[in-house]
């Protein structure tokens, strides 16, 4: 619909000629193609056989099995083949599996806990984060607040610290508190670095919802809060939801503080996934299926958030 | 949707704007004031408690010995030893260098790479807007998950990396190791980088392609400017502003950078690509030398924040022309 709306408006002296788009197309798609190799690659190696995935040459084609997946939610022991004979026959298709290769399935793997972190610590300070930066946000659009200026700044400078140098002091400070690998001291953490891309976004959408509409209410005999909840709120909902998903994805992915800060008990999927090992070094096909897995969700949001990224990824600077 | 909200805001406007009139003032409910301050309040606080008070006690430490791993020892202050020390210090010199060097090449590559996508992109080719959402994708990835991936992908034998390479050159694929030789390995931080945030720089210059206006263009043309002169008077100059945010948001992104080069190289061979940020957590969370670390943030902090404020006034300056 778009292309009939652009040939059919004045301007079409600055509209491409057809060759230049298709040009202009091939390489790009060529780009995006090459760009997206790799991540394909890991797809694969997930549906690979432990020595397909470190096969000399490389193998583009290859046997898929799940063995790769199944290898990530358990732990196994090696068995002789004697042993394993005499055990009762296999209950289910990944007992099966894995007594091909001569193991025993002896529980499961470490890696549900960690997305279970993964999910607790995310969507906690992506909902503190978002509740704490809806509020001050609105505060910041709509009201004078002294040195409000000084304030924004000042909630952005605090993201401009390496997380390295900000882990000293907080791995000290949790070390006092008894937060140090727990859930709750991740989720404030992650709550503080979040808000101040929460404050900046959402003054952003709030700005762009006129004043007009509360005012009418207000005369109306709404409280202020009644307003904001009546009014603001639910037109302020889209701008919220993608920055909630861009908080989320903020925690979602994290890496350097969980992986100072935690250990175990609240251990999130980045600093987990390079340390699935098997025999002798990284078990590659499970490696490749974590990753797999841990990116499905990125990518789904990633289509879903395409309207607003541009905002996100420059706290609110550019806007379309 | 924006043609249609508009004479409906304009209609409201203009009905409170005779209702404001008449209207009292005086609001019932919590006053404004206070419910701005209830509101900013809880921010502050967090920021406070997780920002600025760990801040505070790192300046404190940092004028000490602490050393974690000799926690039993009491506190001696040093003064500004820790700081004389660390400039002095021609190893950290070299880290500063070699995390300068990772900034400047990646940057300018993504710019390089992101605005000429960017500049094919806006000739809204069939199927551009998803093509467009998949050279995004590497962006939104986790960057310890990527720097984990590629070093598989980088594996001189079993990686697809060095095959397609040979593939293209004849060089046998085992006979080099992007992540294990001296020589390559500063590159291939920068390649992955690159891989990974070229499509952010794009994402920004499309939005300063998109924000001139066609009569500019239209003009140029009755004008009989040549492509080439109409890309160097209109196009570049009216996008610079976008460009300069990229790469200021860039440049501290990749001067902070510690996660996918920690996972993809950990700063070797040697510490040809120990980045300023690795040398920081050896330091502090392998020495466990609080105190020296302490002082070594606070001098990177100081370095982000002033260039970083240099930086935005150079660019204000920009968008004011």
């Amino acid at each position: 619909m778009t292309a009939v709306l652009t040939k059919s408006t004045a301007h079409s002296i600055v509209e491409a000629s057809p060759r230049a788009k298709t040009v202009a197309g091939g390489l790009v798609i060529l780009y995006a193609v090459i760009t997206i190799l790799p991540l394909l690659w890991i797809v694969a190696t997930a549906f690979k056989s432990q020595s397909d995935a470190i096969a000399y040459p490389p193998k583009v084609i290859f046997q898929p099995t799940l063995e790769g997946y199944v290898n990530l939610f358990t732990v196994r022991t090696r068995q002789t083949p004697d042993f394993i004979a005499k055990l009762p026959p296999p209950e289910t298709w990944y007992d099966k599996l894995v007594r091909q290769r001569d193991m025993v399935i002896a529980g499961p793997s470490k890696v549900v806990p960690r997305f279970v972190n993964s999910l607790i610590i995310g969507f906690g300070s992506t909902f503190l984060a978002v509740f704490l930066g809806t509020l001050a946000a609105y505060a910041f659009s709509r009201f004078r607040i002294p040195l409000a200026d000084d304030l924004l700044f000042f909630i952005l400078s605090t993201r401009m610290m390496p997380p390295v140098a900000v882990a000293i002091p907080i791995y000290l400070m949790y070390r006092q508190l008894n937060l140090t690998d727990t859930r709750l001291g991740m989720i404030l953490l992650y709550t503080a670095v979040n808000v101040s891309l929460a404050v900046w976004l959402l003054k952003g959408f709030i700005d762009e919802i006129p004043r007009e509409y509360e005012e009418a209410a207000l005369v109306d005999g709404y409280t202020r809060l009644q307003a904001l909840r009546k009014v603001v709120l639910p037109q302020a909902v889209t701008g919220i939801a993608a920055t909630a998903i861009f908080c989320l994805i903020f925690s979602w992915n994290e890496y350097a503080f969980a992986v100072l800060l935690t250990s175990g008990e609240a251990q999130t999927m980045p600093p987990f996934i390079p340390f699935i090992i098997g025999e002798g070094g990284q078990d590659w096909p499970a490696v490749a299926a974590a990753t797999t897995l841990f990116v499905v969700p990125i990518v789904l949001f990633t289509v879903l958030l395409r309207k607003h990224l541009l905002r996100g990824i420059t706290f609110g600077a550019v806007r379309k | 949707m924006t043609t249609i909200s508009q004479p409906d805001n304009a209609v409201i406007a203009g009905m409170s704007e005779s209702a404001r009139s008449r209207a009292p003032r005086r609001v019932r409910g919590l006053s404004d004031r206070a419910i701005a301050w209830l509101f900013v309040a809880p921010t502050i606080a967090l920021l406070l408690a997780i920002n600025i008070f760990p801040l505070i006690w790192m300046i404190r430490l940092s004028f000490t010995s602490l050393n974690l791993s000799m926690s039993y020892l009491p506190l001696r202050f040093v003064g500004l030893d820790n700081f004389t020390d660390i400039l002095g210090d021609e190893d950290v010199w070299f880290r500063l260098q070699t995390t300068a060097q990772f900034v400047i090449w990646s940057v300018t590559l993504q710019v390089i790479i992101g605005f000429g996508l960017a500049l094919l992109i806006n000739r809204q080719f069939r199927g551009h807007s998803f093509w467009t959402t998949i050279i995004l994708l590497p962006m939104m990835l986790s960057p310890a998950v990527v720097g984990n991936f590629w070093t598989l992908l980088l594996q001189p034998q079993i990686g697809p990396f060095n095959y397609l390479i040979s593939l293209f050159t004849g060089v046998p694929p085992s006979s080099f190791s992007m992540t294990g030789q001296v020589s390559l390995a500063p590159w291939t931080i920068v390649l992955v980088d690159t891989w990974m945030w070229a499509p952010y720089v794009m994402l920004i210059c499309l939005a300063g392609l998109r924000s001139i206006p066609d009569y500019i263009y239209e003009a140029a043309e009755v004008d009989r400017a040549s492509a080439w002169r109409q890309f160097w008077s209109i196009t570049l100059p009216m996008t610079v502003p976008f460009l300069m945010l990229a790469v200021l948001f860039r440049a501290i992104e990749n001067f902070k950078m510690f996660d996918m080069v920690n996972l993809l190289t950990s700063g070797g061979p040697g510490s040809t690509t120990e980045l300023v940020s690795i040398t920081l957590k050896r330091a502090a969370f392998e020495k466990w030398r609080t105190g020296y670390s302490s002082a070594l943030a606070i001098i990177l902090f100081v370095t982000v924040f002033g260039a970083a404020n240099i930086y935005v006034k150079a660019l204000n300056k920009v968008k004011q022309r």
